[in-house]
Parts: structure tokens; C-alpha cells; sequence
């Protein structure tokens, strides 16, 4: 079966748009039996889209797919795993409620007589896998409540539950640690001496170079590059995805650092993060680095208020903050900008005007009447100052791009005029333009004396953008960095808890 | 287990039967909660009124219960893929008439047909609730609110006003109702193997754990492969064929039908899902918990007839009942999910 001449699945001039946005203009790919492919690209360059072809859970609009030489056109997830694929999604697609046994096998659960479920066979059968694995979890636990290293895991697990001809893994090691990494890839290695083709993708590239046969690099939704992993180096592969110098993106001013803003001590909350102690400076912008899972995104939550805290405590300037109240950390001047601006950013379906005014309605109202007048006064003021691009201020939220939308929440908290703003992943999905523009005003902001705190995924943005990193490994601060100190290597070191030789 | 070579193989199996042993500690605490407030409920009652616990009484609470049980089966279904039917009561109110009416228009007709006729009709207002949830993507509470006011409107249409009396009812089909087999009542008979087979389906087969699946994470549910639509389609038609089932149990039982009958029932079979510890999100809950539930909730209300508390303290209990079974959920599910996270963490650190 080595080197089998047709290949396992065939992905030609596949596209998909949503909406008018093409998130996916010329997806071709090619995967082998006994290969291991490496996916590459930018967020935001259409891998998670080409994953979600493969698997089934969206339709391509146009192109050809085959899986060993037939064609296929997959109608739901179902159909995919019928034809020998399994995919690993970025979002957690697991039962709470439900065993980890349950999860692996829901749908497939091996049946004894009457077609009645053997859950002796059922607990043996995962059993078996988290045995390969080596991870000590039990098949009768419930979800509910693993941390989200071990719910990848499971995911992990339910991949390998059926004879799988193509094993796709969307950022499978984003949540893992270096020993959890290397088993994966040991049961990737032996899957890959099996026959199986494997589609990786991950950020890290040290990983990709580790594992990896061949490699894809995607670049704003089409495929640019096809290469063996022998011929490419790690800075031809940036070079590839970025498509430009990386330099010019990231426009730090200088800025007179103050006194201390936040400071936020020995914050803990059980299972999630422990013992976080820091402090942001007026005019500061400090980056919080770590792995997708390792609670950065959870620590802003519980400083602006929103989860409760088991120890610790916030303060600004000097007043610490009543624990689990939003209102209070708005007040005391926290503006928070969340990673899913769709979901918690904005109320999609109402206007420009009034997303943009939302933090200010107590102000605006006259005799607790909000007159649209006012509203549209205070959003056509910071849509100037941001430069937003809008066609009217009364169209809904959900009209304008990622990059617009962005900024209409940035100047919903920019109008509380706050001393410390929290922007968790501020350029997720935002093209590349309006990226330097968000980073322009970031460090413009800073420089007006503005303590920032900046959670972001991408390296090179926190190395761009940071005065000081603080990086996160499974819920602890395990490194500080200065931005002199601050390199790619050091960072992802700290983030996979990896410790340096002299401390 | 088999002591394997590639770890210790010692805390995983330790964890796991802990794990084990406090979910399965959960699920007995819950159900068995049930129906130690059922003992403590007849014993107090009986105490203070002997004749409660009189043959005729208990037969008659079984039967009350019956009819309920076996919505609560249905809506059990429907409840765990985190949806809700609401129409139910209405539905009854249909199938009772269409049984009532058929049956005194042709007292010869054999009663397997008319089964048949009432759960089909059932059947085919759950797929009309189904349709509008997975095609239309209208939530269940508006769709089976609508329809809790249509069928109902369909039944008020169709009677006209008129009413089936149980003089023109043949006998053997109004034996089904009050009769008994070796002292235990046909209706009691019935609503247990519809209990049980709907219990044995949700827990032991494929289809059945996909409903929780569903009710625990939508979207997870589709991208692991399972065929949401067609589940939640078979979960509304299900509670709608038994709805209809309840209907002619109704007529047989009570023999007196007119447009109004079933009416409120939705509220109290939910009710009695909830009490039974069907979380109201999906994902959590049994049948038998649910059957549980309508029976506490039947002999709540007959303990408070008996012992002759006014009609308005009667509604007061069951509402403390429900809300206590809603704390207590919230209680223990907080605690658990507690004691998940500072295990988990124990590992990782």
C-alpha cells in the first residue's frame, strides 16, 4: 500500500464562499496513503474551511472531491466518517453531559444482542485507545469539567475510535503539553505506518518540521504553495504564508510608562488558572502569550468580572474591584474587547449606532429616553477618529467586516473613556490591513497613556506589539518578558512549559 | 482490568471508578429521591387518613398516574434533545375525541384499530411540531405553543360543542380503563410497558443516546455524524403517537369527551419531567424518572384531596415541589461539577 498511486483524497479547484465572503477560493489538495501533510497558512487563510469541506460539515460551492479515485460529495459529517474520514474540529464538539466512553463512540457504540448496547464493550473499547495514549483518564468519567487539554484528548480518542483512512487534525496540540504532544505523534506515526493519511495542522513549527512529509501553505483562502518538508525551511514557510515582510505590520510608538493600572493578585480559580499575580502600566501595552486552552482568555474574564474567582483579587488604580461584577469593572474604567466579537462584541442585528453607543446609553438617555440624534452624534465622532467604513450608521452590525466590525467595539469602549482596555485576540480574522490599522491605534492609544492588555494567538503581533509578555502555561504564569528579552523561541518555550535551562 | 505494561495502571483505574461511582451515585440519588418522597408522602398521608392506603385508593391513584406517565415518556424524548412540546394536552384532547367519536359511531369496530387510529393521528401532529423544528428552524416553544392553541381550535371545530358520552361506548373498550388483570389495572399495565420500552430505548440503544447526545451540544451532535433532524423528527413523533395513545386511554377511562379534554395537561407532565430529573437544557434525565415524577406529582395532588386542603394550597405544593427539585438539581450539579474540576486539576498539577 506504500506510495499508492491514486491517492487517498483529492481536493481540486474547491471553493467556498459565505455570503460575499470567499473563505475558500482555490482549495486543491492531495493526500497519500502513508503520508503525513502539513496544512499552513495565516488564521484566517481558509484552512479551518478546507477542514470543514473535507469533513463534511460544509459543502463546497464549486470543484471536484475524490476519496480513492471515486468521487464524493459529502451531504453531512456522517457521510464523511462513512467514507474512512476522521476530523478533528478546533471547536469542542463534545457532550458534557455525557461518559467519555459515550462521546468517543456516540453513534458507533458496539452493540450486543437486540441491538442493545454493550457498555462492557463499549468501556473496554476506549479503554483500549486511552491505554494507547497512555493518558490516565477513565471511560466512565463525564465530561463535564475536563480541562481542555483532556477534552482534546478525548477528541483525540474518538478519531482513533474507527479504522480511519484519513485522519485530519485542525491545531490538535494547541492545548497539549510536550509529553501529551510526542504520544500524539507516536500513534500519528504508527497510523502513518498503517497506511493512513494524515492532515496536520498546527502553528508550531518545530512540530511541523518534527512530523510532517509534505506540506501545503495556504495564503487568503487559496493554496500557494505544495512542497516536500525536505525542501522548505522554517523561513521560506513564514515567507510563504505571510506573503510580505513581517516588519512593516507592527507600528509600536514609544510611550512614557506610569503607575500601575491594574493590578491583579494571586487570582485563582480552581481547575483553570492559579495563582495569577501581575500589573499593567498607564501607557503599557502587555501581551498575554500562551496556547489556545491555557486560560489567558479566562483570567480576562475574571478580571473584567464576568466568572467568579476562588482567590485573588483585582485592583485599579489602588481600588480593588467587588469580585463577579461587570458593571463595577466598568465603572472603575476596564473596557473589554472578547475574543468572539459575533457572539459577545455585538448585538449583530442592531445598528452601527447604536452597537457603537451601547457602553454610553446611561449618558446619552434624557429622562431615561435615548434619542437617536445623540446616538449617531457619538458614533459618527469615533467612526471618524477609527476610520470605519460603513455605508450608513443605522445598517446592522452584521453588514460590515470583521475588521469594521472590530472597531465598531473598540469605540464602543473607547467612548467610556476607560484606563485599561482588555482586547482578547483584537485581529482574529481581520485582513491584513485593517490589522496594522487596529495595531496603529493600539499603540496610538497607548501612547495617550492607556493601559492595554492584549491576549493574542500570534506571535508575531505580541512580539510586535508588547512592551512586556506574560506567558501562560495550563493555567499558570509561568514566564515574564521584557520586549528586549522577548523572542518567538523563549515564548513558545514558556507557553509549552518547556523550562529554560537558567531560569 | 489487565494490568497493562505501558503505565501505572493504578490511578487511572482508581479515578475511573470514582468517576463511576459518583455519577452513578448522582442518578440513584435522584431517582431514588423520588421515591423516597412518594414513601414518606403516602406514610405521612396514610397516617393522618387510613383509608388513603385502601385498596381502591391506591388503585385509583395508580390510574391517575397512568395517563400522565406515559406523556411523560414522550415528553421525556423531546425534553432531552433540548427541545419542548407543549402541545401535548391538545393533542390528547384530539386523539380522545377522534376514539370517542369513532367508537359510538361504530361500537364494532375493533379496538386494535382504533389504538392504531389514535396514535396516528398522535404521530401525525408530532411530524407537523417536527417539521416546523428541523426544517423550519423555529423553536420548539413557539412552534408547539402555536400548536397547543391550533390543535386545540381543530378539536373546538370538530366537536362543535357536542360531547361523547360513555352510554354510547362499548363496554369492553371501557373495561380497558377501570378493569384490572390479577388486581393490577389494564391502564397500569399498559403505561408500564410503555415506560419501560421508552426507558430501555433512550438508555440501551443507538438512537436513544443520540438524543442526549443532541441535547448536550447541538452542533457537536452534527459534527460527530448524527442525524440531529431525523432524531429530534423521531423524538416529537414519538411524543406525539403516545400523546395520541394517552387520548384513547383517556376516553376509555373517563368515557365523558368533549373538546376540552387534556387541557393543561402539557404543564403538568413537564412538571413531572422535571420533578423526575429531565434537566429542562436536554442532555440529562431518564424515563423512568420522569414516570416517577408524574406519579409523586398524582399522589401530591390526591394526599392534599384527602386530607381536604384547599384547592389553592394544592397548586401552592406542587409549585414548592418543582422548584425544590430545580434547586436541588442546581445544587448537586454545582457540587459535581466542582469536585470534576478540582480532580482534573489534581492531575494536571
Amino acid at each position: 500500500m506504500s506510495q499508492a498511486e491514486t491517492p487517498v483524497v483529492e481536493l481540486r479547484d474547491a471553493t467556498k464562499s459565505y455570503g460575499a465572503v470567499r473563505a475558500l477560493s482555490d482549495g486543491n489538495l492531495v493526500l497519500r496513503s502513508g503520508e503525513v501533510r502539513a496544512l499552513m497558512g495565516e488564521n484566517g487563510a481558509g484552512k479551518s474551511t478546507l477542514v470543514k469541506v473535507l469533513g463534511g460539515v460544509v459543502r463546497r460551492d464549486t470543484g471536484d472531491m475524490r476519496v480513492g479515485g471515486e468521487p464524493v460529495d459529502f451531504h453531512s459529517p456522517h457521510d464523511a466518517r462513512d467514507a474512512g474520514l476522521a476530523v478533528i474540529y478546533q471547536e469542542p464538539t463534545l457532550f458534557p453531559d455525557l461518559s467519555i466512553a459515550e462521546n468517543v463512540v456516540m453513534g458507533y457504540h458496539p452493540l450486543g444482542g437486540l441491538k442493545r448496547i454493550d457498555r462492557r464493550a463499549m468501556r473496554e473499547q476506549v479503554q483500549g485507545l486511552l491505554d494507547r495514549l497512555g493518558v490516565p483518564l477513565g471511560p466512565e468519567r463525564p465530561v463535564r469539567g475536563l480541562s481542555i487539554a483532556d477534552q482534546q484528548i478525548v477528541e483525540i480518542v474518538k478519531a482513533l475510535s474507527f479504522d480511519a483512512r484519513v485522519l485530519v487534525m485542525d491545531e490538535p496540540t494547541a492545548a497539549l503539553s510536550g509529553a501529551e504532544v510526542e504520544r500524539l505523534f507516536t500513534v500519528v506515526r504508527t497510523l502513518r505506518e498503517q497506511g493512513a493519511a494524515v492532515l496536520f495542522i498546527s502553528h508550531r513549527l518545530d512540530e511541523v518540521f518534527e512530523i510532517s512529509d509534505t506540506v501545503t501553505v495556504m495564503r487568503d483562502g487559496a493554496v500557494v504553495h505544495d512542497a516536500r518538508i525536505a525542501d522548505m525551511t522554517p523561513d521560506e514557510m513564514v515567507r510563504r504564508m505571510v506573503g510580505r515582510e513581517l516588519g512593516a505590520l507592527f507600528p509600536k510608538q514609544a510611550a512614557s510608562i506610569g503607575e500601575p493600572v491594574l493590578t491583579v493578585d494571586r487570582l485563582t480559580r480552581e481547575g483553570v488558572f492559579f495563582d495569577i499575580s501581575f500589573d499593567v502600566r498607564a501607557g503599557e501595552i502587555v501581551a498575554l502569550a500562551g496556547l489556545v486552552g491555557a486560560g489567558r482568555s479566562e483570567v480576562a474574564r475574571a478580571i473584567f468580572g464576568i466568572d467568579r474567582v476562588d482567590a485573588g483579587h483585582v485592583e485599579v488604580a489602588g481600588r480593588r474591584l467587588p469580585p463577579g461584577k461587570p458593571l463595577a469593572a466598568m465603572r472603575a474604567g476596564i473596557g473589554f474587547v472578547p475574543e468572539d466579537r459575533r457572539q459577545q462584541g455585538l448585538v449583530m442585528d442592531l445598528s452601527i449606532a447604536r452597537n457603537a453607543s451601547m457602553t454610553r446609553m446611561r449618558a446619552l438617555a434624557r429622562l431615561g429616553l435615548i434619542g437617536s440624534g445623540s446616538e449617531n452624534r457619538l458614533a459618527r465622532e469615533w467612526a471618524a477618529r477609527l476610520q470605519l467604513k460603513f455605508h450608513r450608521l443605522e445598517d446592522p452590525a452584521r453588514f460590515l467586516s470583521g475588521g469594521n466590525q472590530q472597531k465598531v467595539v473598540l469605540s464602543k469602549w473607547l467612548a467610556t473613556e476607560p484606563k485599561l482596555l482588555i482586547l482578547d485576540e483584537p485581529t482574529r480574522g481581520i485582513d491584513v490591513g485593517t490589522k496594522s490599522e487596529v495595531h496603529r491605534l493600539m499603540s496610538q492609544l497607548a501612547g495617550d497613556g492607556l493601559a492595554v492588555l492584549m491576549i493574542s494567538s500570534e506571535l508575531p503581533e505580541v512580539l510586535g506589539m508588547a512592551d512586556r509578555v506574560l506567558v501562560m502555561h495550563e493555567g499558570r504564569l509561568t514566564r515574564e518578558l521584557s520586549r528586549a528579552e522577548a523572542d518567538e523561541e523563549r515564548v513558545i518555550r514558556a507557553a509549552t512549559g518547556q523550562v529554560e535551562a537558567s531560569a | 482490568m489487565s494490568a497493562g505494561t505501558v503505565r501505572a495502571p493504578g490511578p487511572a483505574t482508581n479515578e475511573s471508578a470514582r468517576a463511576r461511582r459518583l455519577t452513578e451515585w448522582v442518578f440513584r440519588i435522584r431517582e431514588l429521591g423520588i421515591v423516597l418522597a412518594l414513601v414518606l408522602l403516602i406514610a405521612v398521608t396514610a397516617i393522618l387518613e387510613p383509608r388513603f392506603i385502601e385498596a381502591d385508593s391506591l388503585r385509583n391513584l395508580a390510574l391517575n398516574a397512568s395517563i400522565f406517565a406515559i406523556l411523560a415518556a414522550g415528553q421525556t424524548l423531546v425534553i432531552v434533545t433540548r427541545n419542548v412540546d407543549l402541545s401535548v394536552g391538545s393533542v390528547l384532547g384530539l386523539s380522545a375525541y377522534l376514539a370517542g367519536d369513532l367508537l359510538s359511531g361504530n361500537p364494532g369496530l375493533p379496538l386494535p384499530v382504533v389504538f392504531a387510529l389514535g396514535m396516528a393521528l398522535g404521530a401525525a401532529c408530532g411530524l407537523f411540531n417536527a417539521i416546523l423544528v428541523t426544517w423550519g428552524q423555529v423553536p420548539a416553544l413557539v412552534v408547539t405553543l402555536g400548536t397547543l392553541y391550533a390543535f386545540r381550535g381543530l378539536a373546538f371545530l370538530w366537536t362543535d360543542g357536542s360531547q361523547v358520552n360513555a352510554e354510547t361506548l362499548p363496554e369492553a373498550f371501557l373495561d380497558l380503563g377501570t378493569s384490572s388483570v390479577l388486581g393490577v389495572p389494564y391502564l397500569v399495565i399498559i403505561a408500564l410497558v410503555v415506560v419501560l420500552a421508552v426507558g430501555q430505548w433512550l438508555r440501551d440503544y443507538r438512537s436513544g443516546r443520540e438524543l442526549y447526545a443532541i441535547g448536550s451540544n447541538p452542533d457537536g451532535a452534527r459534527l460527530a455524524g448524527v442525524r440531529s433532524d431525523r432524531r429530534v423528527l423521531t423524538a416529537f413523533v414519538v411524543a406525539g403517537a403516545l400523546a395520541g395513545l394517552g387520548g384513547v386511554l383517556f376516553t376509555a377511562r373517563f368515557g365523558t369527551v368533549d373538546a376540552t379534554a387534556g387541557v393543561g395537561y402539557e404543564l403538568t407532565v413537564i412538571a413531572a419531567a422535571v420533578v423526575g430529573g429531565v434537566a429542562i437544557f436536554g442532555g440529562i434525565g431518564s424515563v423512568y424518572g420522569a414516570a416517577l415524577g408524574a406519579l409523586l406529582l398524582g399522589c401530591i395532588t390526591s394526599s392534599l384531596i384527602v386530607l381536604r386542603v384547599e384547592a389553592f394550597w394544592q397548586q401552592a405544593a406542587i409549585g414548592a415541589l418543582l422548584l425544590s427539585a430545580i434547586a436541588l438539581d442546581r445544587l448537586l450539579g454545582l457540587r459535581i461539577e466542582a469536585a470534576l474540576r478540582r480532580r482534573s486539576a489534581r492531575r494536571a498539577g
